[in-house]
């Protein structure tokens, strides 16, 4: 990695961008009492404000490609965090995994397959 | 001081696993070997083996699921150039992700009292398929167990990333927007970080589909979870 100023600059300000949007997505979240966490607002109110020209797209595209390209990463911590509740995982486990796994399998076939035969015929 | 030292460490220590994990799965391309899953594994058993709590861990570890916000937010840019095709297709993924946020709630929780799992554990069960945040949410305002919510999300979103990709294949998904669609709602953001490996219109319609599943459960749950209790007068 070479820490090239103008990267660097670019960096910084795509952060400060992506960071004003979640503050004002979690405003706004908080605000009007919104089922839905300020990180997804402030996600849509981006999209709207690069199709509205209010935010030029290399302004935030430094950051923003970076973050997306390590998002794994950013779950990892979370990820570990499952052992802290390896007790409560433990008392029910085969109901809760079982469960968990049908869950998952369901929504993803329903959803991949009804969307795309929808596609399809749309 | 010695906090700060530890909470360097804890970080350091994350992104060297995280680095080592993904040259591991660039060598063998192996699904198994999906980096989220190889670098949570390790640290698990460090931990363990070095009998540091997750408390502990997690003084640094914070300090890194913190850029999940910011992250998230990132995910407006490819939301942005895919707009048009998403547009398109709005009024199809509307339809697919109620009604996967039905077959979601619906699916698990009749798995769970199948297995005879306490009211409890089928209220924690019910907003599986969500995000994080809002999963802890919907459980709490159900009676469910919110911590184990959270827990039962990320290691399904886990499991989703990993098996997800073939599971679609075997259902021969082949429309790029159907297969992230699929990815966000069925794995949230876990899954989204293994859609934007695709491509951005993967990438897209996954952080799309964790915003609509997350709108659409927060308000099914209550519902449909009062319904099946009294129609399967559960206590």
């Amino acid at each position: 990695m070479t820490f090239d100023r103008t990267k660097v600059l670019a960096l910084a300000r795509g952060t400060l961008v992506l960071l004003a949007f979640l503050f004002a997505g979690n405003a706004v979240s908080a605000l009007l009492r919104l089922p839905i966490p300020g990180s997804v607002v402030g996600m849509v109110m981006l999209a709207a404000s690069l199709h509205f020209r209010v935010v030029r797209p290399e302004w935030v595209r430094p950051a923003a490609d970076v973050l997306i390209a390590h998002m794994s990463l950013l779950f990892i911590p979370a990820g570990v965090g499952v052992m802290a509740y390896a007790g409560l995982l433990r008392r029910e486990w085969l109901p809760l995994v079982a469960a968990g796994v049908v869950g998952m399998l369901a929504v993803l076939l329903v959803v991949g397959v009804l969307q795309q035969r929808m596609e399809r015929r749309g | 001081m010695a906090d700060t030292l530890a909470a360097a460490l804890a970080i350091a220590v994350t992104v060297a696993t995280y680095v080592a994990a993904r040259r591991l799965y660039a060598r063998h391309r192996h699904p198994l070997l999906n980096p989220l899953l190889v670098a949570i594994t390790a640290l698990i058993a460090l931990l363990y083996a070095a009998g540091i709590d997750y408390a502990e861990y997690d003084r640094g570890g914070r300090l890194i699921s913190f850029w999940l916000g910011p992250a998230v937010v990132a995910l407006g840019v490819p939301l942005h150039a895919q707009l048009h095709e998403i547009v398109r297709r709005g009024r199809a993924m509307l339809v697919s992700i109620l009604a996967g946020s039905v077959v979601g709630i619906v699916s698990g929780t009749a798995m769970a009292l199948l297995l005879g799992a306490s009211r409890q554990v089928v209220l924690t069960v019910a907003p599986r398929s969500v995000t994080t945040p809002i999963a802890m949410g919907i459980a709490r305002e159900l009676g469910g167990i919110p911590p184990l919510a959270a827990a039962l999300v990320i290691s399904t979103g886990v499991l989703g990333a990993v098996a997800g990709p073939a599971v679609l294949r075997l259902a021969q998904v082949r429309s790029r927007t159907a297969w992230g669609l699929a990815m966000g709602a069925a794995a949230h953001g876990i899954g989204t970080a293994r859609a934007v490996e695709e491509g951005e219109a993967e990438g897209a319609t996954s952080g799309l589909a964790i915003g609509l599943m997350g709108l659409v459960t927060a308000l099914l749950a209550p519902p449909v979870m009062a319904l099946l209790l009294r129609v399967l007068s559960v206590r």
